[in-house]
């Protein structure tokens, strides 16, 4: 037995546990016990959570529970949060758990959040009594109503035989096919009734089939195509991190010889080190990646989903290119952009199969991408990725968190907020694997980072993780910090702080006539410092070290890094004039891609 | 341009909101809808008229095809379906108007369903053109109130939309 104050996880089985064997006699257990058993059946490990009335039935199991580790948060977002940290950096379903009302509602933004970057999360939540529904009982929310439209689907039990299939159902609908947020809503009465336990349950989802394999023609078209391409790119989304396809992508890339983008949810796909590599699309993508697009003539768009801040105005998005999408979500394919060739399946599969069929297209027909290549590397010498350093004397944002990429390697995790230090850590973070990478890209949640920072390190004990935020992206989770400490879940935490909410900030500069309406935050350079984001770290037990020199910032990351029995924040002081660049403005086409303010590249009119 | 589709559901609870929520937030209108219950036990049919252009209707469908709870979805064409709407008018009547109203309903084979001393209320099934029509012959006498069902369609021919359902 331990001895120790902090919770330590149980003993983990290798192997999920098994049901008994005998089928004739299936143990009686109450709903909470059979959500507990199905859980640890399915091999779930760790859960976070926060009880309230409606499930303390099941928190009662869960105390006992051997095979589950339970990581009581602050605030249910931060759950969410950190299941979604937990599923992305290791690829797992993360597991999120709430009370009734606005234990659920609570939950609302991390799933919509899960739903946008498909993300797999099991949500389960109390309900109240399922005779007591309807009548606007104490804390009683239509949470299941609340939350079809943000939901890869979602459930209400209200009987306690149907448990077990229906927490099998939910996994299997998290994780499989295009993966999202599944939540499970059970009534308090459904939860203390008793039931037969029966394990494996029959799932029977007979509308549920999501298409893996891909048609063989359609892929000998996306094949012959490639082959044929004078100027292609492979745009490289979230889906092929989602699908584990990294390493087959990497083959298709160096057999085609084609540039790679990745897309904001799929830094790290690639490696950033590989000379194929033009760097991230979008609004903020680097300019030999934006025009590589803009300029092509095939596009491969691989579990990528067009999204905005990508295509800029869509109408106006790579005129030139065909299109080949493969997307293991239907709906995805000709939704923004027609697909000349839609190829529905698992992105690893398509593109193992895409390979082969490649490799014998091109032996008819050798690919000349000589002259593309000639224009994308004089794009990349023209076009590097840079900043300034700031003329106030500060520190750049830039900088810190290049330092923070290049001291802690492509084996830490970094989660990030929402706006500029996201996309800085998007840019100046070398990223050579997948999820190494975590931040709300489609819904552009603000607190998402250090609770999906938590959840990475419960996930990936061993790894060096990182929450890259703002201050204030910060303040909208930070208390989670008492669960990281508490825990012992030593995250890292940089505070970018700039005093603002810095993105707003940057429009309101660049197109509201510098009128800074309501983003100054009061917690930087020469304010009065609103929270003291120091001592708060040391009031929640975590080493906080502020850093204002340049000459200060290597000392102080690699303390952090070396300092496990706590978290660390580090509030980076940073001038907020620093913007993020390249950028293009929004409504317009990729083409007006600027490398600076008021500075546009050139690029080759077709 | 008006489609008719024809979806196969699981008759599971909120099951309704979880359609008519897609078409709401994806910002299709729907025109006309009819829920009952399939000849497979555990299965509705529902059948949705919306006003959509071709690629938005790709989009729709294959929206709806992401709900778990939707088995299947049709696009039903017009010259292969018997299409039926079913309408209840209450119409306003006297001495004069009565065997004129009377008459109509004859011509539309429509029925009268129940009778009072100043009103009738007929009872009318065909597809849209022809309610319409008659609606158009009634209204002159004063129609006090209507109540009608959606669009009922089922492709012609022994094809059923519901084979093969629980195959593969």
């Amino acid at each position: 037995m331990s001895t120790e104050s902090s919770p330590v996880p149980a003993a983990r089985p290798s192997q999920p546990a098994r049901p008994p064997v005998s089928p004739a006699a299936p143990i009686i257990l109450t709903g909470s016990g059979a959500i507990l058993k199905s859980l640890e059946n399915l091999g779930i490990t760790d859960v976070f959570g926060l009880p309230g009335g409606a499930i303390m039935p099941f928190y009662d199991e869960l105390m006992s529970s051997e095979g589950i580790r339970h990581i009581l948060v602050r605030h249910e977002q931060g759950a969410g949060h950190a299941a979604e940290g937990y599923a992305s950096s290791s690829g797992r379903v993360g597991v999120a758990i709430a009370t009734s009302g606005p234990g659920a509602t609570n939950l609302v933004t991390a799933i919509a959040d899960a739903h946008m970057d498909s993300v797999p999360l099991l949500a389960i939540t109390g309900q109240v009594f399922s005779t007591s529904m309807g009548t606007d009982a104490f804390q009683e929310v239509d949470i299941v109503g609340i939350t079809m439209p943000i939901t890869k689907h979602s459930f209400l039990v209200t009987k306690p035989e149907d448990i077990p299939a229906t927490i099998a159902a939910a996994y299997h609908i998290a994780t499989t096919g295009r993966p999202g947020p599944v939540l499970v809503d059970v009534t308090k009465d459904c939860q203390q009734a008793s039931a037969p336990f029966i394990w494996p349950p029959k799932v029977d989802l007979p509308g549920y089939r999501p298409v893996t394999k891909a048609h063989g023609k359609q892929i000998q078209a996306a094949a012959q195509l490639l082959a044929e391409a004078k100027r292609p790119v492979l745009y490289v989304g979230g889906g092929v991190i989602r699908s584990g396809a990294s390493e087959v992508l990497l083959a298709l890339a160096e057999s085609t010889g084609a540039p790679v983008v990745t897309t904001l949810m799929a830094r790290g796909a690639f490696p950033d080190s590989h000379t194929q590599h033009l760097g991230m699309p979008g609004m903020h993508g680097t300019v030999p990646a934006v025009l590589a697009l803009q300029e092509a003539d095939l596009l491969i768009a691989l579990g990528a989903r067009f999204d905005d801040r990508v295509t800029g105005k869509p109408s106006e998005f790579a005129p030139d290119a065909k299109v080949v999408h493969v997307d293991i979500d239907p709906a995805e394919i000709s939704k923004i952009r027609i697909a000349d060739v839609p190829i529905v399946g698992d992105a690893k599969d398509v593109i193992t199969d895409l390979t082969v069929a490649y490799e014998n297209a091109a032996r008819d027909h050798t690919p000349d991408i000589e002259a593309w290549w000639q224009r994308l590397n004089s794009l990349r010498e023209q076009f590097p990725l840079g900043y300034d350093e700031p003329e106030d004397g500060l520190l750049s944002p830039q900088y810190v968190i290049e330092r923070i990429g290049a001291i802690t390697g492509p084996e830490g995790v970094y989660a990030s907020g929402v706006g500029q230090h996201q996309m800085w850590a998007a840019q100046f973070i070398k990223y050579e694997r997948p999820n190494a990478w975590l931040n709300s890209g489609g819904a552009g949640t603000m607190g998402y980072g250090l609770p999906a920072a938590m959840g990475a390190k419960v996930a990936q004990p061993d790894r060096t993780v990182w929450a890259i935020d703002g201050d204030g992206c910060f303040q909208m989770t930070n208390q989670e910090l008492a669960t990281c400490t508490i825990n012992n879940i030593p995250i890292k935490v940089a505070i970018i702080n700039n005093s603002s909410l810095g993105m707003v900030r940057q429009w309101q500069t660049l197109f509201y006539d510098g009128r800074h309406s309501f983003t100054d935050l009061n917690t930087g350079h020469n304010t009065v410092m609103i929270p003291d984001f120091v001592k708060m770290a040391d009031a929640y037990g975590a080493l906080g070290i502020r850093i204002t020199k340049k000459e200060d910032v290597d000392a102080a990351i690699r303390l952090a890094n070396a300092t496990n029995d706590r978290p660390v924040v580090l509030d980076f002081i940073v001038s907020r004039d620093a913007m993020v660049w390249p950028m293009v403005p929004q409504g317009v086409g990729n083409s007006s891609v600027q490398y600076a303010r008021e500075h546009a590249p050139e690029w080759e009119e077709e | 341009m008006s489609h008719v589709l024809s979806l196969l559901v699981e008759d599971k609870p909120g099951l309704l909101t979880r359609v008519a929520g897609l078409f709401a937030r994806r910002g299709f209108n729907i025109e006309s809808l009819a829920v009952g219950k399939s000849e497979i036990p555990g299965l509705s049919r529902i059948t949705v008229v919306v006003d959509v252009e071709d690629l938005p209707l790709e989009q729709v469908t294959k929206q709806l095809n992401k709900l778990i709870n939707v088995l299947k979805i049709v696009e039903l064409d017009p010259a292969q379906t018997v299409e039926r709407e079913h309408m209840l008018i209450k119409v306003r009547v006297d001495n004069t108007s009565r065997s004129q109203i009377l008459e109509a309903a004859t011509l539309f084979r429509a029925r009268i369903v129940d009778v009072a001393t100043d009103s009738l209320v007929i009872e009318v099934t065909g597809d849209t053109p022809k309610v319409q029509a008659l609606l158009r012959v009634l209204e002159p006498y004063g129609i006090k109130e209507i109540a009608q069902s959606g669009l009922l369609a089922i492709g012609r021919g022994p094809k059923s939309i519901t084979e093969r359902i629980y195959k593969n």
